[in-house]
């Protein structure tokens, strides 16, 4: 079943055509990589899902909505989640209460302010910050967490909200290969429940880790198809031969 | 009773910064409300009832600027417009009833600042800060100019209250029975503000003041929540105008323009913004050093200048105010998911620190 369908989308800033008539089809509980050189479109392609910018022509479809003009609080409220490139957590809360905060968004305003949710939402805080590897960080600010925790908790942020779709934005940027290894072991259980789109320039990661594999190149797909696919393609090929 | 966490998830740093400052001060203050008027003169108790005033004012700007980063420079305008509804009331109706003063002020702010609101937070787009800062700086000073010329209400001279406020036949002057008034209505502003900012409501204001475009992302309908926190400011600033009015006896356009709405700005900024403490503790060190300097023959032409230099010094060098001096940045934020340890758990914590387990 397609979750996502993205048609014919076009998205210019003033002169540069970021992407150009791009068409991707998602399937549910896959893992989703788009790969290209830097400048390619990947991300932008990722900002038009989460709704940081609309696009000028085409749509995007989720879960059979079309949401190409919707605003990103109600994307996120019909399953979308998004870890962005730069890691955004709120640096001066707890790691408990960014994810208190991440789990509780689709609470009415009543129940945020007699503050009847807090109890009720703890044992899954708490499962997710073991899973991340964050208990004994519970109380810290997250602002004085390592870089690679911080990543971590951004998905932990992300993941609790048990979307649909989770988006990640280069989520290794700037990790050690130890700890790039365990989170692809962090997102492997995630499959059964959420599909999952992951911009990443860790080749070995990604290839690992994904179903099927989107290429970009200057705003246009160059391939489409599963990893295997993707490795034999010759015209990814040409382009990380010629390009990177 | 179920425990919100563990005594191993709390870091040494965290454990070692436990301790609170902010209670103390509360209880200070609050021990300090109680007294007052037993140790002052009457004609102190008059000032000191008009700093009270001042406080609820103050608390509704910190909530606007302090908690859900709403920069308001027309708060006035709602401590104004209210203090002249029932000054209305009062001098073409006749109408002094406390208990119908209080809702009239609470009332007529909530309205004015729904309908700023509405214009300056709730458009397709969200606003940016200095939007915001010009829209409700505009508003105060129209409507100040309105007023000023408005003959009905007074005009440029304002409107005089001569009848006291009354409950039933029984006056209520400017004086100990007033302050405590005042001082009720103080303490139940500043619990109700505070049980507010520290719900879980209080969490996603917290979110919004750091990072409001993360908070989009994760679902949450920011302007919404800014735009409540605006109209529950609104509210209580038109509570603050509504007995401001009645407690001096006369409303006039300059308790609705710039002038005041600068000042609220100042008492929180110089008391310490975000911490519903600091704005009351900016009205009494703000109007104490005013009185005390505009009563020595020396500093009475530039006691402005000397304050203002004080003012500039403190918002300069110490953003977060005076009470930023003994309130960690830790302890201002506040904690929202996690239930302090207990006895039990300071034990539990000793044995880890040592490695027995």
């Amino acid at each position: 079943m397609k979750l996502l369908e993205i048609n014919k989308v076009r998205k210019n800033f003033g002169v540069l055509c970021a992407l150009d008539d791009v068409s991707v089809s998602v399937n549910a509980n896959t893992f989703h990589g788009l790969i290209g050189p830097n400048g390619s479109g990947k991300s932008t392609l990722l900002s038009i899902i989460a709704g940081a910018h609309y696009a000028d022509n085409g749509s995007v479809v989720f879960d059979k909505n079309d949401i190409t003009k919707t605003s990103p609080e109600i994307r996120a409220r019909k399953g979308l989640s998004l870890k962005f490139q730069i890691t955004a957590i709120l640096p001066e809360l707890s790691t408990y209460d960014n994810l208190l905060l991440s789990i509780q968004s689709s609470q009415s305003i009543w129940k945020l302010i007699s503050s009847k949710s807090k109890g009720i939402l703890h044992d899954k805080i708490m499962d997710a910050l073991e899973r991340f590897k964050l208990a004994d960080r519970a109380d810290t600010l997250a602002g004085e967490l390592s870089h690679g925790l911080q990543q971590w908790l951004e998905i932990a942020m992300s993941v609790i909200r048990e979307p649909k779709l989770l988006l990640l934005d280069e989520p290794t940027g700037g990790m050690s290969p130890e700890e790039r290894r365990a989170t692809g072991e962090l997102l492997m259980p995630i499959k059964k429940t959420c599909t999952l789109i992951i911009v990443e320039h860790d080749l070995d990661f990604i290839k690992d880790i994904c179903d099927n594999l989107t290429v970009l190149d200057q705003g246009k797909i160059v391939d489409t198809g599963t990893v295997e696919q993707i490795k034999l393609s010759k015209k990814v090929q040409e382009v990380y031969t010629t390009r990177v | 009773m179920k425990q919100f966490i563990n005594s191993n998830l709390l870091s040494k740093e965290n454990r070692r910064n436990s301790f609170r400052v902010i209670p103390i001060v509360e209880i200070i203050l609050l021990l300090l409300l109680l007294v007052t008027p037993l140790f002052v003169s009457d004609f102190l108790t008059i000032i000191v009832t008009r700093m009270l005033i001042l406080c609820i004012f103050a608390i509704s700007f910190d909530l606007c600027w302090g908690f859900a980063g709403i920069l308001t420079f027309g708060q006035a305008l709602f401590f104004g417009m209210a203090g002249y509804a029932v000054a209305l009331f009062a001098n073409k109706l006749g109408f002094v009833q406390l208990w119908g003063i209080i809702p009239i002020g609470i009332i007529v702010g909530f309205i004015i600042s729904f309908l700023l609101a509405w214009f300056l937070l709730l458009g397709k787009r969200a606003p940016e800060i200095i939007f915001i800062a010009l829209g409700t700086l505009t508003a105060g000073y129209a409507a100040e100019r309105l007023v000023a010329g408005w003959y009905w209400a007074g005009g440029g001279n304002g409107m005089s209250i001569y009848d006291f406020l009354k409950v039933g036949q029984f006056e209520i002057e400017p004086g100990v029975l007033f302050y405590y008034i005042s001082a009720s209505l103080l303490l139940i502003v500043y619990l109700v503000s505070r049980y507010l900012v520290r719900s879980q409501f209080g969490l996603v204001l917290a979110g919004i003041r750091q990072n409001e475009n993360r908070l989009s992302y994760l679902g949450y309908k920011v302007q919404t929540y800014k735009a409540i926190v605006f109209c529950f400011s609104g509210a209580i600033a038109g509570l603050a105008g509504a007995l401001y009015a009645h407690h001096e006896g006369f409303i006039g356009p300059g308790s609705m323009g710039i002038v005041l709405s600068t000042y609220v700005v100042l008492y929180g900024l110089f008391g310490g913004a975000g911490t519903l403490l600091g704005p009351i503790i900016g009205v009494i060190a703000i109007e104490s050093i005013k009185f005390t300097l505009s009563d020595i023959d020396a500093f009475k032409s530039y006691w402005p200048v000397l304050l203002g230099i004080i003012l500039l010094v403190v918002v300069v060098y110490k953003p977060t105010g005076l009470l930023g001096f003994i309130v960690s940045q830790r302890e201002r934020i506040g904690s929202f998911g996690l239930i302090r340890r207990d006895v039990s758990d300071d034990k539990s914590i000793q044995k880890n620190e040592n490695g027995v387990s």
